[in-house]
């Protein structure tokens, strides 16, 4: 588990820098990015996936069931899926704070 | 395309996510989405060597990192030079036996002033010396984003940007998108093809081939930009497609030398349903917006030409 | 003990290369470099040494093309000179900071503009911040035992750091000298197969080159420092292990006939066979003179530099590159600034001599000698002097 950068000292780092965590970013939470967030209507979604295939972050998983959800912790709100959903079923609503 | 979502998704397609969330890419990049099919394609046994630009930053500031495969960042206009090494590199140590045989790809990445500027050298080297199991993308998101939008020789005819900004006396960009899939058909190469991010399967296939090609192998993938093109975010995958539907970025594969174009489309839509609606075109004039027309117009057709003679 | 035998200096170093069973080497042809690359060609070629050569498009891309092979795990070599050197200059930074153990042998040679091939100091003194260690090479016996021990040093684990080993372009390259190789058995005993400490292959991802905010940037530098400075020590290590095997000794700082001398000169690279030469002429005229001879100059061997230097009370310090609006010859640069906290300083007079190849023939040492005794008589010279420039 990476620490803060500035916790970081000189006998911290690897030679070169190099990180052997690999993917370790799943530590950084873009979620808070986000000013609006998507909400799925189950009864109009076709569990195609088309909204995971599109999301850029990865930031879209597949509940029980099939059907699928924003992983809020990543999701940046940028509505993508909302506008490739085939069926219109997600919409994106204001993100409160 | 859209007949693959009767189905479902995610069972066609590698659900390993080698670029992972916590990547700091903009909202809606689909640049980021681009890189995250590439690599679904290319599976696990790859080396990537990514030139400096959006995607290196966004994925790799010290301590953390988002790739889940061996990835390598040196400079910005030497990828192809790096992924020369690592091939040379992994065949060697394999000769000698010193690492265990097994194929492994060496995946050189840029952005397209990586590719097609700074880095064109590097990267025709790398070409012309046929390294087996060599792979080059290319992601186009048709300016130097990293750094503020400033125009590369990848930039349209027409658009702003922060270095070819539009003006009384000035179009915004006065050069044509220079073609950086002929210049790498040039090299004889046994596959070279164009791809957007809004047509993942597509994408992967091309991806898939040209690693089955043997290589070298180059990919140009048009990646659409919401914070460089002045578009909402929400609307990085449709400009993608209305880039290929009206024939401004044609979908099409280079296999030894034969030309096939990959996408149907029996009528291009008007290039206007394009340009209208983004930021960086904005100013265009029916005039301008005629003379791209011409030029897509005349651009397509020479493809469709040598998609025609080439097969039969 | 192997053969002694006579060679072109620049086959005796692609000889060391060979030996060293390099894996790759990604090469840019440049004079005077030429001749170590046309060879490791031709060994490769003939199924002599099993390689990858990469025949790169621009020192540029070699530089790169090794930062990738040495991520794979390949023992890389490559060659160069001047603005070849130059070409690769940002990629000299990058590749010390990641820690790659690359080695280089760079042919001195001066800089554009004018374009000149010849020889001098100006291409490796130009990039003498860049992170690697640097060695300078006496004579074609040493550039090609120094080759041998770059690599040893450079894949050390407690080094990690690329190894650029400095010979003068033609003065040493182009001519022919006696040298006695070294058995292969030697080299097994000397040389351990590389193994790196991280690589680029799937069964174990790692990231390399991630960028750094400036909350960790300079903990990044200062690793960095800490790596080349504790090189030292092995970098001594690995020349005694050599010593003992060969019987070819080296040392950071080497002293000739400074016994009672009051004056020495000192000099870096080929100049330390010449200035041998001028000091036995001096001594038999009954002068006070010696020579001390600097071969590590990164890390910068301050203690054995204050250890020796402190002993004399004139230094006449012969540089091959001008620090344009500068200060003078670097080197003369770099020891004034190691002398500065001595309460007693010896007297330095700085001299810069045959840049681009322009014959320094012994007279000319004699004469930077007569020139600074000289100058102590009326307590007065010059920052530097170049030398026999008309003017
Ligand atoms: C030698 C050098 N020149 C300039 C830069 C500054 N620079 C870094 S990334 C970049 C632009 C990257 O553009 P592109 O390759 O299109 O990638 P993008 O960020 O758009 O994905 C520039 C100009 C640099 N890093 N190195
Ligand atoms: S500037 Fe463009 S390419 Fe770069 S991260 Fe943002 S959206 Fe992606
Ligand atoms: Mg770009």
């Amino acid at each position: 588990m990476p620490k803060p950068m500035e916790e970081y000292r000189v006998e911290d780092l690897n030679p070169g820098c190099v990180i052997d965590e690999p993917g370790n970013a799943v530590v950084y939470h873009t979620g808070n990015w986000k000013s609006q967030r998507p909400v799925w209507n189950e009864q109009k979604c076709i569990k195609c996936g088309v909204c995971w295939n599109f999301c850029p972050d990865n930031a879209i998983m597949r509940k029980e069931g099939g059907y699928f959800v924003a992983d809020y912790e990543y999701c940046k709100g940028c509505g993508i899926c909302a506008h490739e959903c085939i069926t219109q079923c997600i919409t994106m609503v204001e993100e409160v704070v | 395309m859209i007949d693959k979502y009767a189905v479902f998704v995610p069972n066609l397609t590698n659900r390993a996510e080698n670029f992972t969330s916590g990547h700091r890419a903009c909202q809606g990049c689909a640049e980021a989405l681009a890189v995250r099919h590439v690599l679904k394609a290319l599976g696990h046994d790859i080396v990537i060597s990514n030139a400096t630009g959006c995607m290196e930053i966004v994925s790799s500031p010290l301590p953390l990192t988002a790739w889940n495969v061996p990835w390598i960042h040196v400079t910005f206009e030497n990828a192809g030079a790096v992924a020369s090494g690592v091939a040379a590199g992994l065949k060697v140590l394999m000769r000698k036996g010193k690492i265990p045989e097994k194929r492994i790809v060496s995946v050189g990445m840029g952005g397209d002033g990586a590719t097609t500027d700074i880095g064109l050298q590097a990267l025709s080297g790398a070409l012309e010396r046929m390294h087996k199991d060599f792979l080059y993308v290319c992601f186009d998101n048709e300016a130097y984003m990293n750094t503020g939008i400033q125009r590369s020789s990848s930039t349209p005819y027409g658009a702003a940007t922060t270095t070819s900004p539009a003006g009384k006396d000035s179009i915004g960009q006065h050069t044509w998108k220079k073609n950086m899939a002929a210049i790498a058909v040039a090299h004889d190469i046994p596959y070279v093809a164009t791809a957007c991010s809004s047509y993942p399967f597509d994408l992967q296939a091309k991806v898939i081939k040209a690693v089955e090609s043997g290589g070298p192998a180059y990919l140009h993938v048009l990646s659409v930009c919401p914070t460089g093109w002045r578009i909402p975010s929400h609307l990085a995958i449709k400009y993608g497609r209305l880039a290929v539907e009206t024939g401004v970025f044609p979908l099409y594969e280079v296999q030894d030398g034969k030309y096939r174009m990959t996408a149907d489309i029996p009528k291009l839509r008007p290039v206007r349903d394009y340009l209208s609606g983004q930021g960086r075109f904005r100013h265009l004039t029916d005039t301008d917006i005629d003379i791209i027309q011409k030029r897509v117009t005349k651009e397509y057709d020479k493809l469709i030409s040598l998609h025609k003679s080439n097969n039969g | 003990m192997g053969k002694r035998i006579g060679m072109e200096v620049s086959l005796m170093v692609s000889e060391a290369v060979k030996l060293a069973d390099v894996d790759v080497i990604a090469a840019y042809p440049i004079t005077p470099q030429t001749h170590i690359v046309e060879h490791l060609s031709e060994l490769v070629a003939d199924g002599h040494l099993n390689a990858e050569y990469i025949c790169v498009e621009s020192e540029h891309s070699a530089m790169s093309a090794c930062a990738g092979s040495s991520a794979a795990g390949a023992r890389t070599y490559t060659a160069t000179s001047s603005q070849g050197l130059q070409l690769m200059s940002e990629l000299l930074y990058v590749v010390s900071a990641m820690r790659m153990p690359i080695v280089m042998t760079v042919v001195n040679r001066t800089l554009s503009a004018p374009l000149s091939i010849w020889n001098d100091q100006s291409d490796i003194m130009a990039n003498r911040d860049c992170g690697w260690i640097m060695i300078f090479a006496e004579n074609g016996q040493e550039s090609f035992d120094q080759t041998l021990c770059a690599f040893r040093i450079a894949e050390d684990r407690r080094v990690l750091l690329p190894v650029a080993v400095n010979m003068d372009g033609f003065i040493l390259s182009h001519v022919i000298e006696p040298y006695q190789t070294v058995e292969e058995e030697i080299v097994e005993k000397f040389l351990p197969p590389f193994d790196p400490l991280y690589t680029l292959h799937p069964d174990r991802p790692v990231t390399m080159g991630a960028f750094a905010m400036p909350e960790l940037f300079a903990e990044t530098k200062m690793a960095h420092e800490i790596a080349i400075r504790d090189s030292y020590a092995v970098i001594r290590e690995v020349w005694d292990h050599w010593g003992e095997l060969t019987g070819r000794r080296y040392e950071p700082v080497e002293e000739y006939m400074t016994e009672g001398a009051d004056t020495v000169f000192v000099t870096i690279g080929s100049y330390g066979e010449l200035g041998m030469d001028v000091v036995d002429r001096l001594r038999a005229a009954g002068k006070k003179v010696g020579l001390v001879k600097i071969r590590l100059f990164r890390p910068f061997p301050y203690r054995d530099i204050l250890n020796s230097l402190t002993k004399f009370e004139n230094l006449l310090i012969v540089d091959r590159a001008l620090s344009v609006g500068g200060v003078g010859g670097p080197l003369a640069s770099e020891i004034k600034t190691a002398l500065y906290r001595l309460e007693k300083r010896p007297n330095v007079f700085s001299f810069i001599a045959g840049l681009s190849g322009r014959d320094v023939p012994p007279e000319k040492f004699i004469e930077m000698y007569e020139e600074a005794m000289e100058g102590l008589k009326k307590n007065q010279w010059d920052e530097f002097t170049m030398v026999g420039v008309r003017q």
